[in-house]
């Protein structure tokens, strides 16, 4: 298939640049652009020569560069046209910018979806009106088509195999930490057991091929040496593999540490932030985070998945041009993207659409839908195929059973709702403050510091008790099985029923009294419930890839099972009750202590991230569970519910909002009676707004305007006293326009003026030609009134993704809103620092 | 440039392509090793649990084929035998090598690389410059800077190849990204924390 793919691209490709050479120009010395060329991009093609063309790094980068190879295409034949005002300039032509970089963004700015969106249609036109032309033209559209479609799939292939690889690598360094295999030390502990038959039925892990490290130094397996040299080196290793993680994280690429779904919101949302997909981040991500779960942090790999799986995308979209110029279409790829690292994290890929739909995307149109889908099932596809766990399935905590449930039950479900939203309230808030205080006191100072001890800390108190000292994953996987008669477990430490009445024939038990086992594991359990519940509040935000699914639904998950083996005990010693009349009966096995600690840790995820839907489709998919749809969907509700009662935002927002990132969030209301002209900049006390006119100025004057202020665009009026809108101008898009004529247009100088009219206006014949600036103009900014109340205007932009919108009185320019200023407004009304909005 | 540009995309997609292809080889080839049928049998009467594995296929994969030798007698072999419960596994040690052996060298490589920008480099720069140079470079960059610009100041006197040079300055260029992250997740905080 891919083959196929593979082949008709390159077709593509090939006659595309055949297009392309017969578009060269041949009357302009390519010499000439050169100055034009910011020196420092200008090696990115030709250090992939040497490379050998493996790998594209040139253009892998996060945002294209204004040289990523795209120069020829467009400098030939737009120039004349564009810039020298011979005859009207055209509208920024989607195919052919005249100038690289018009039309790019600054690092840690807000994209403008409008205007993404309309240059993407433009694009569009142009490619189904060439289409008719010829066939060249016909095959490219068809392509362009296509590629949407051909990009899903290389992003899951390519998300699949690493977290295919990142599975493999965690589990076998997890085991590291214990032992090692005799036979191939790639080996993790259960493929070194393959197929020893010493492993016996109390003991099924352990055989002579593995080796743990004390057996390995002190030559016996028994006795308090070997614990104390097994317990060292489980510290060890925890912060070898710590300390690997934070050095390479704080020397190759600093934003991979972190969770990153916060992150991504944002960036969905419209902001960029360079270099937070690129491909250092992608290869520290994906390495890092192995030693990261390794190491026994309580921490888990979802949420970096959804990161590395979003920086595939990113980066392949730079094989494609219709993504790789477009802001916009590129971060549709992105939502699918983290609907593909959920799909592979957990291998749900139902749930991952669903996540991708509900927590992180912003725009989500259905095409989108489509697309997530597919690459989700693409991603799981190959994920299967390298079969990571050994066992043909997707999912690590698949459950056997299929035990029915009653509706008394419900009860004890909607109580662990309650724990999960009350500890997922409690979570964000200390997790949050503890965050504010690295991030503005001496702690931040010291980040390597800080992961050693929090690792050494976690080491030392996990290792004793064999519940915390298993890694998060194992740990739910273990709280969700029920107790068969094929279980030896400390959990299923139940009294053997006196007489052993076989009548059974599958190997479900009726309910039977705890024993002594259940008791050990019963405390054991609760003391790491609670250093569950301590440490994570301060692993989450570290300066390594950490994820925050598993430790939370670990939280759960213990929770859970204890209420469940409560339940249980209590079913059993008091059958006469009313409440277990009729259903619970003596022999008959009628709570499933696993089926609690599962709406348990559903409970508790959806308490710390408010999802609702995509965290039960997760959690059935993740299970196999689908009986148990309604006490998750019960569970999962009451937490949020209570959650909520304590602070409308999940993690991620809380996170997004310390941050001070732009991030209009979609769910909120907003509910004050403010006016348009009430946020509007200028204030009444401040100077008027800085205007262009559309004839009339000098090079010179707009480049002191520029110099002089700050702003990142400016309204175009028809003249000072009229006040009357024309258009608006980034200011990126004018100095560049301005600097790029002055390099290569004849007679720009300071006293050129500067026409943004569509003819120039009859000027003196001596002089200076002007500068021809209505291609880079806005022609249809949005504009609302003063009267607009906020409700609206915040609809508008939230809904439209704008990043200005200007405000008139009576048809004359009053004001301008940016996403900033609602932003601050609405920090404003909520009692917070305004000025913690940190960026445009 | 653009036609090289193109025609990198292109054998990038061919070598992705090969990749796969490599990885689905892989992914079938299967080592007789690496089937097996586990069968787990809980204590039965007198009888300890016992753990049964054998390397058999699928179709042969019950509690009749793979649990020997057999703990009862024949009349009690179906009782047995509906209490096991046997699973059919496979994985592949190929795929499980390569990976694990892969990962390894990656992080060995960026280990290296990191040792050698953080250590080596700014001996080696001392060796060539001596103590005025040095003094002067890192006033240009500043000396909260680990990965101080030695390239830079290397690669002013040489006159090497073009070709090298370039990937230099790719290689400054990125170092100075990484600096300006650095930067802002861990010393100004405004990113990230």
């Amino acid at each position: 298939m891919s083959q196929v793919l593979l082949s008709l691209y390159r077709k593509y490709a090939a006659d595309r640049l055949r297009g392309f050479e017969r578009m060269e120009n041949p009357g302009y010395c390519s010499g000439s652009f050169d100055g034009l060329h910011h020196p420092s991009d200008d090696d990115d093609d030709d250090m992939v020569d040497i490379a050998g063309a493996t790998l594209d790094f040139s253009s892998t980068d996060d945002v294209p560069p204004l040289s990523s190879g795209g120069y020829e295409e467009y400098s030939s034949s737009s120039r004349a046209a564009g810039m020298n005002g011979n005859g009207p300039a055209k509208l920024v032509d989607p195919l052919e910018d005249p100038v690289p970089g018009l039309g790019t963004y600054e690092d840690f700015n807000t994209i403008d979806w409008v205007r993404e969106k309309s240059k993407d249609r433009d694009r569009h036109r142009e490619i189904t009106k060439k289409s008719r032309q010829s066939t060249v033209a016909l095959l490219h559209s068809v392509s362009d088509a296509f590629s949407g479609w051909l990009l899903m799939l290389l992003v899951g292939l390519m998300s699949g195999a690493l977290a295919g690889g990142i599975d493999i690598a965690a589990h076998w360094l997890t085991d590291m930490k214990d032992g090692v295999c005799l036979i191939g030390f790639w080996f993790n502990h259960e493929h070194c057991c393959w197929t020893s038959n010493e492993t016996t039925f109390q003991e099924r892990d352990r055989c002579p091929q593995w080796q743990s490290w004390g057996e390995l130094i002190t030559g016996t397996s028994e006795g308090a040496f070997a614990y104390i040299m097994n317990y060292l080196m489980y510290i060890f290793w925890a912060l070898l593999f710590s300390f690997l993680a934070v050095t390479l994280v704080r020397a190759f690429a600093p934003y991979a540490c972190g969770s990153g779904i916060p992150e991504i919101k944002t960036i969905l949302s419209g902001f960029i932030i360079r270099g937070y997909l690129g491909k250092w981040t992608l290869i520290i991500k994906t390495i890092t985070l192995v030693l990261a779960v390794s190491s026994g942090l309580s921490l888990g790999k979802e949420g970096p998945l959804v990161h590395v799986a979003c920086c595939c995308a990113n980066i392949l979209c730079h094989l494609f041009t219709k993504y790789r110029k477009n802001e916009a279409k590129r971060r549709e790829v992105l939502s699918a993207a983290a609907a593909v690292g959920v799909s592979v994290a957990f291998g749900a890929p139902i749930g991952g659409v669903l996540f991708s739909l509900e927590e992180v995307s912003y725009y989500f149109p259905l095409k989108t839908l489509w697309r997530s889908f597919f690459a989700a099932l693409v991603a799981a596809f190959t994920l299967r195929s390298i079969n990571p766990f050994g066992n043909s399935r997707l999912v690590l905590f698949y459950v056997e059973f299929h035990a029915p449930w009653h509706l008394v039950e419900l009860a004890p479900f909607v109580l662990l709702g309650i724990f999960g939203g009350l500890w997922g309230a409690l979570f964000i808030k200390a997790n949050i403050a503890w965050c504010r205080i690295r991030k503005s006191t001496r702690l931040g100072h010291y980040p390597v510091t800080e992961v050693l001890v929090v690792a050494a800390l976690t080491a030392l108190l996990a290792y004793p008790n064999s519940y915390t000292r298993m890694s998060g994953a194992e740990l739910i996987s273990e709280l969700f099985n029920d107790c068969s008669l094929l279980d030896s477990s400390q959990l299923c430490g139940y009294k053997q029923p006196t007489n052993t009445s076989e009548t059974g024939v599958g190997n479900s038990l009726a309910d039977r009294p705890a024993g002594e086992g259940l008791y050990t594991a019963l405390w054991q359990l609760a003391l790491a419930l609670i250093f569950k519940m301590m440490i994570t509040v301060i692993t989450f935000g570290m300066k390594v890839p950490s994820g925050l699914f598993i430790p939370s639904m670990a939280v759960g998950a213990i929770a859970g099972r204890l209420l469940g083996v409560g339940m249980e005990q209590l079913a059993y010693y008091n059958h006469d009750w009313l409440i277990f009349k009729g259903w619970c009966s003596p022999g008959a096995d009628c709570i499933t202590p696993g089926l609690y600690a599962m709406v348990g840790a559903a409970a508790c995820l959806g308490g710390v991230t408010r999802m609702t839907v995509s965290l039960v489709v997760i959690m059935f998919e993740l299970t196999g569970g689908l009986e148990y749809i309604v006490p998750l969907m019960a569970a999962t509700m009451t937490s949020k519910w209570v959650a909520d009662a304590f602070g409308r935002e999940g993690i991620y927002e809380a996170h997004i909002r310390l941050n001070g990132y732009p991030f209009l969030e979609p769910k909120e209301e907003f509910e004050h009676s403010s006016l348009a002209v009430d946020v509007m900049r200028p204030r009444r006390s401040d100077p008027a707004l800085a205007v262009l006119t559309q004839e009339g100025m000098t090079v010179g004057e707009v480049e002191t305007l520029v110099e002089s202020t700050h702003y990142s665009g400016f309204p175009v009026v028809v003249s000072q006293e009229s006040q009357r809108l024309v258009g608006f101008v980034l200011r990126r898009d004018l100095l560049i326009s301005i600097d790029n004529a002055r390099k290569r247009q004849e007679g720009i100088v300071s006293a050129s003026q500067v026409v943004f009219t569509e003819h120039a206006p009859a000027q003196a014949p001596e002089a200076p030609p002007p500068l021809r600036l209505r291609g880079i103009m806005d022609l249809s900014p949005f504009t609302v009134t003063d009267h607009t109340p906020m409700d609206i205007t915040v609809d508008i932009f939230r809904k439209l993704g704008l990043r200005q919108c200007l405000v008139t009185h009576n048809g004359r320019l009053l004001g301008i809103i940016t996403k900033k200023d609602i932003l601050k407004h609405m920090a404003q009304i909520a009692n917070r620092d305004p000025d913690s909005i940190l960026f445009n | 440039r653009r036609p090289t540009v193109k025609m990198k995309r292109v054998f990038l997609l061919e070598a992705l392509s090969v990749a796969c292809c490599v990885l689905l080889s892989q992914v079938t080839a299967k080592n007789s090793e690496d089937i097996r049928c586990k069968c787990i049998c809980p204590p039965y009467r007198d009888i300890e649990g016992q753990i049964y594995k054998q390397n058999v296929s699928l179709k042969d994969c019950n509690c009749l084929h793979v649990v020997e030798p057999m703990p009862v007698d024949g009349k009690d072999v179906e009782a047995y035998c509906l209490r096991c419960e046997c699973k059919y596994e496979e994985r592949s040690s190929g795929t499980i090598k390569v990976t694990i052996i892969m990962y390894l060298s990656i992080l060995g490589l960026l280990l290296l690389y990191m040792v050698y920008l953080t250590l080596l480099e700014p001996i080696l720069k001392r060796r060539l410059f001596g103590h005025s140079q040095l003094i002067q470079s890192d006033d240009d960059v500043g000396d909260q800077q680990p990965f101080a610009n030695a390239h830079n100041v290397l690669s002013r006197s040489h006159s090497r190849p073009n070709m090298l040079n370039k990937v230099e300055h790719a290689q400054q260029r990125w170092r100075r990204q990484v600096q300006e992250q650095r930067k802002s997740v861990f010393d100004r905080h405004v990113v990230l924390s």
